[in-house]
Parts: structure tokens; C-alpha cells; sequence
């Protein structure tokens, strides 16, 4: 059962010819990305003469290095937005057994059913009156209210798994509340801060509903969004805006590939949260 | 000092059977989450619900009550019903599909193979990639010109060439096609998970008992990977009912109204048409098919998971 026999072989290649189907897109997103625009053959075919001038030119004509700042601004801020105010709800929520601590719970769990288009439209006019529309900080604002369901769900689950002795020990010691959370509390939040972290940083890069709606006119974007902007600019020059596409996967991809342990548990890891 | 002070809290804490956790984390430390909570999502989606009743165009002040007229205009708009049959297929197709082969590759990838490791990573990999960014460069890879169609011809299928994101029949198809290429390494890794916490034993005994592959598969593996199986299918089947990148990047819905989900038709309406009201009524309707999807799963898979244990 443990050796390496001829069946084995014939799955590892079969394996193999299914990966290189799932990697092939990105093969022709390469491909193309680094053609010039006056090579009009096959786009499975090897680019001849390879360049990187499609890169230049969307760098500079995209605006794609205001949104790659922005998007980074808005990933990071929004997640530690998130895992302080997530983590710190979910304390009392896990540790209480009190009335009010379950329905309060339970008003958080809503959030995982409500669909964003729900509150979309009537959220845009508040956010209209306030003067906020083109505001990425008003993106930080949004995501923090929208992923605290999630990340509190992950975790409350972990703390109740979690023995409470030494958060006593550091009441004993005469710790604050806030100190023994600070101190004992979160540190031992680690693996679930982690996979929180993980699944919320790579949903908000990603996420297009939202800057998009509340993003759009304004010369304020994201990623996304300033990606969407330029296939709508240069629809048929397929070669520049696969240059575009792959600027804007680079950070996401790299990152994937330092921390791709990390990363694949954190999305396996909701699975024990 | 401090220990005179904690003294009396601790006898207490022993002699009486303990009501309270010593310490116990006070509640205001769920106020910052609550407020950000009531203003981004619990407000707003009330405010929602009530304008699904009035004909508020999205910048007038003045809007009236209307009752159920923009759900009664609904039941007679086709573009509404189709996007809600849209919306149900796309999730149904969506769930089996990218489950079906996550569970293979996470069978295939959880073996002796030498590559397993290298090929996890690779066919993860497009779940982490931007959804729009993955729809666009496959509007190109399925338009007439492009690589899919190009590749047919390299192998001599010339004949299968197709006008793939034009065609109405099989536009929808590439929609579900390209969220399952995206995410099918998604549900692998979390079947791989599920399939990594059965132990070895279990395995070996059945090998033992000569168990053939597939009753080994149903009997054994099946009610064990429950939980696994539960996570993905919330995951896609909500996921799919809300499914709007990919088709705005696609097809923006078209041709016509042929690949329009419900998300896509709440936008369209909103910010096109104007037609805030019926937009947010709209939205409702998602919200009533997304709740009844997850109640539904809940009961049904809960029920599974605690016959399996």
C-alpha cells in the first residue's frame, strides 16, 4: 500500500495533465501579456519576441499604481480593524452565558445571512449625505461592519474551546479586563487570528461590489475597480490589458507563494473554527 | 494591597458553586463591533426592507408607500424571473460541479503521489486571484478569437469552435465554468483537510476487511468527511446565490438578459435605471432565497452529520 507502484505512476501523471489544464489560462494571460500588439498569431502559441513594453504602458496610462497603494491601505487597515474589534466582541460573547450575551450572539449571526445588497442601495444614500462617496476610508468603515460576523463566529467558536484558567490567574494577579485580554487572552487567539486574517485580507483585495459602488466617478479606487475602469478604456487592446491583469495579480500571487502553507490553512482552518 | 482586595472575591468564588467566571469579561467590549455592525449592515438593511415598498427613486426626499406593487410588478417582469432562475441554476450547477471535482482532486492529491504538495499549491492558487481579474482574462479566452477556440482548432476539433459568451444557451454555462475553475482547488483543500483528520487506522482496517474502493468511499469516508462537506456546500451555494463579479466581467448579464442573476439585475436597476425601490424589493428576494438555502442546509446537513457520528 505504501510503495510507489505503476498505479501510482498512472494517477501522479493523470494528476499532473489536470493541473497543467487548471494553469493553462494563466499560461495564455502570460503569453499574451508580453506579445506586442502587431503579433496577431495564435495566442496558444509562444510569443516570439517577448516584451515587457504592455507593462510600462499600463503602468503609466492606468493609474494602477494610485489604486495598488489604495488597495493596500484599505486591505491592511480594514483587517486590523477587523481582528481588534471581532476578537474583542467575541470574549464576552463566548464567556457569558447570559441572556443577553446569546441574543446578542445570535443578532451577529444574522449578519452572516444578510446579503450586502440588501443594505447596498440604502447604506449609498447615508453614505452620499455624509459627503463620504470616493473615500477609501470609508471602505475601511464598511468592511469592518461587514466581515465582524464572520471573524467574530471563528472567534467565539475558539474560545469556548479554550480553558479559562488563565484569564482567572491573571484576575487573581490583579490584571484589568482589558490587560487580560490584551495579554492572556489574545495571544492565545493565535491559530484562529490566523486563519482570520488570511480569509479576511484576501477577501477585501479582492472585493469589487463595494468600491465599486461607492468608489465609482470619483478618481479614489481599488484594485479592482481601477482594473474594471481599464477594460472598459481599452477594450479590444487585449495585450495591454493582460499586462494590466497581471500587474494586478503580481502582489496577491507573490504573497500566495511566500506564505502558500499559511495561507492554505488558513482557508482549510475554518473547518476546526 | 491587591491580594486584600481579591481575597474575599476568590473564598467566595469556591465556597458557592460558581455563577460567575472570576473576571469575568465585562459586555462593553462587544459595543465597538455592535456599533460598526448597526451602521454598516443591521440599520441599513431595515431601512431596506421598508423601501422595497415605496417607489424611491434613490435621490428624491419624496417617495410614496406603494405596498406590494414592485413585488406584484416583479411576478410580471421577465427579466426579474429570469434572473431569479438564473440566480437558482447557476448555484445548484455551481455547488455540484465545484464539489464533485474538489472532492476527486482532493482524493487524487491525498496519496502517494510525488507531486502532491506542488499540485495542491497550483490548483488553490486561482481562489486566492481577484474574481473580476479571473472573469476578464477568460472573456478573452472564450471569445471568438480566443485561446479555448484556438486550442480546438490545434487539435483538430474545428468544428466545436463557438461563439461561447454569445451564444444565450451557453453563456450561463461559462459563467458556472469559470467560477469553477476558480474555486474547485478551494473545496480540495477543504475536503483534503476533512480527509487528513480521519485516521490511518480506519483505513487500514477496512483495507483489511477487503473492502472494495468505493464502498470504502460511501461507508467510511463519506459520514466521516461530513463536516467538510457541510463548509463547502454552505460556501458555494450561498456564494452562488449572490454570484456577481464574474457575470458583470463575462457578459454584464447579456446577450440580452440571458446571463442576468439577481445581484446583477439589483445593480442594473439601482444605477442604471434608476429604480432604486424595485431594485432594493429585488434585494429582498435574494435575502428570502439566501436565508431559506442556509436554514435549509443547516437542518438537513446537521441532521447528516449527527446520523454519521
Amino acid at each position: 500500500m505504501n510503495r510507489y507502484s505503476i498505479r501510482t505512476f498512472a494517477l501522479e501523471s493523470f494528476m499532473i495533465a489536470v493541473a497543467i489544464v487548471f494553469a493553462f489560462p494563466v499560461y495564455v494571460l502570460v503569453n499574451l501579456a508580453v506579445r506586442s500588439p502587431s503579433d496577431t498569431s495564435s495566442p496558444v502559441r509562444p510569443t516570439a519576441s517577448p516584451t515587457l513594453a504592455n507593462f510600462t504602458e499600463a503602468w503609466q496610462v492606468g493609474g494602477l499604481g494610485g489604486a495598488l497603494i489604495n488597495s493596500l491601505l484599505v486591505t491592511v487597515a480594514s483587517v486590523l480593524v477587523i481582528l481588534a474589534v471581532s476578537s474583542l466582541a467575541a470574549y464576552p460573547l463566548a464567556r457569558s452565558t447570559a441572556r443577553w450575551s446569546r441574543g446578542t450572539f445570535l443578532l451577529i449571526m444574522l449578519g452572516l445571512v444578510l446579503p450586502f445588497q440588501l443594505a447596498a442601495l440604502p447604506l449609498y444614500q447615508t453614505v452620499r449625505d455624509l459627503g463620504l462617496l470616493g473615500s477609501v476610508w470609508s471602505l475601511v468603515l464598511f468592511y469592518a461592519g461587514l466581515q465582524m460576523p464572520f471573524t467574530t463566529f471563528l472567534y467565539v467558536g475558539f474560545l469556548r474551546a479554550l480553558p479559562r484558567d488563565f484569564e482567572e490567574a491573571a484576575f487573581i494577579d490583579g490584571g484589568t479586563a482589558l490587560q487580560t485580554f490584551r495579554y492572556v487572552v489574545f495571544p492565545m487567539l493565535k491559530p484562529i487570528t490566523a486563519t482570520a486574517l488570511v480569509l479576511n485580507a484576501v477577501g477585501v483585495w479582492n472585493d469589487f461590489f463595494t468600491p465599486l459602488l461607492y468608489l465609482s466617478g470619483t478618481d479614489q479606487q481599488t484594485m479592482p475597480v481601477a482594473v474594471a475602469g481599464f477594460v472598459g478604456q481599452y477594450a479590444s487592446d487585449w495585450n495591454l490589458i493582460f499586462a494590466a491583469l497581471l500587474i494586478s495579480i503580481i502582489p496577491v500571487l507573490t504573497v500566495y507563494l511566500i506564505l502558500q502553507r499559511s495561507i492554505i490553512n488558513g482557508f482549510a482552518g475554518g473547518l476546526k473554527g | 494591597m491587591t491580594i486584600d482586595v481579591k481575597e474575599p472575591l476568590q473564598v467566595q468564588a469556591v465556597t458557592a458553586p460558581r455563577r460567575r467566571q472570576l473576571g469575568a469579561p465585562p459586555w462593553w467590549f462587544a459595543v465597538p463591533a455592535l456599533l460598526l455592525f448597526a451602521f454598516v449592515v443591521l440599520v441599513p438593511s431595515a431601512r431596506g426592507v421598508y423601501y422595497a415598498f415605496t417607489d424611491w427613486d434613490g435621490l428624491d426626499p419624496q417617495f410614496s408607500f406603494i405596498g406590494l406593487d414592485n413585488f406584484v410588478t416583479m411576478v410580471d417582469d421577465p427579466d426579474a424571473l429570469q434572473a431569479v432562475w438564473h440566480t437558482l441554476l447557476v448555484a445548484v450547477a455551481i455547488t455540484v460541479i465545484q464539489n464533485g471535482l474538489g472532492l476527486l482532486l482532493a482524493l487524487g492529491v491525498n496519496t502517494m503521489i510525488k507531486s502532491r504538495n506542488l499540485l495542491r499549491v497550483l490548483l488553490f492558487a486561482p481562489a486566492v486571484l481577484t474574481p473580476i481579474v479571473t472573469a476578464y482574462l477568460w472573456r478573452n479566452l472564450l471569445g471568438p478569437d480566443g485561446a479555448v477556440n484556438s486550442l480546438l482548432g490545434v487539435v483538430g476539433l474545428d468544428s466545436w469552435r463557438q461563439n461561447w459568451l454569445g451564444d444565450p444557451d451557453l453563456a450561463l454555462w461559462m459563467v458556472v465554468l469559470v467560477v469553477v475553475w476558480q474555486f474547485a482547488g478551494y473545496s480540495m483543500v477543504i475536503f483534503v483537510a476533512g480527509l487528513q483528520s480521519i485516521p490511518k487506522e480506519i483505513y487500514e482496517a477496512a483495507a483489511i476487511d477487503g473492502t472494495g474502493p468505493v464502498r470504502r468511499f460511501w461507508s467510511i469516508i463519506r459520514p466521516l468527511l461530513a463536516p467538510a462537506i457541510t463548509i463547502n456546500l454552505m460556501l458555494s451555494i450561498i456564494g452562488g446565490i449572490k454570484l456577481f463579479d464574474q457575470v458583470y466581467a463575462l457578459t454584464g448579464g447579456g446577450p440580452g438578459h440571458a446571463t442576468d442573476t439577481i445581484s446583477t439585475l439589483i445593480y442594473k436597476d439601482a444605477f442604471t435605471l434608476g429604480e432604486f425601490g424595485y431594485s432594493i424589493a429585488l434585494a429582498v428576494v435574494l435575502t428570502v432565497i439566501v436565508s431559506v438555502a442556509s436554514a435549509g442546509q443547516y437542518a438537513v446537513l446537521s441532521r447528516n452529520e449527527k446520523a454519521a457520528s
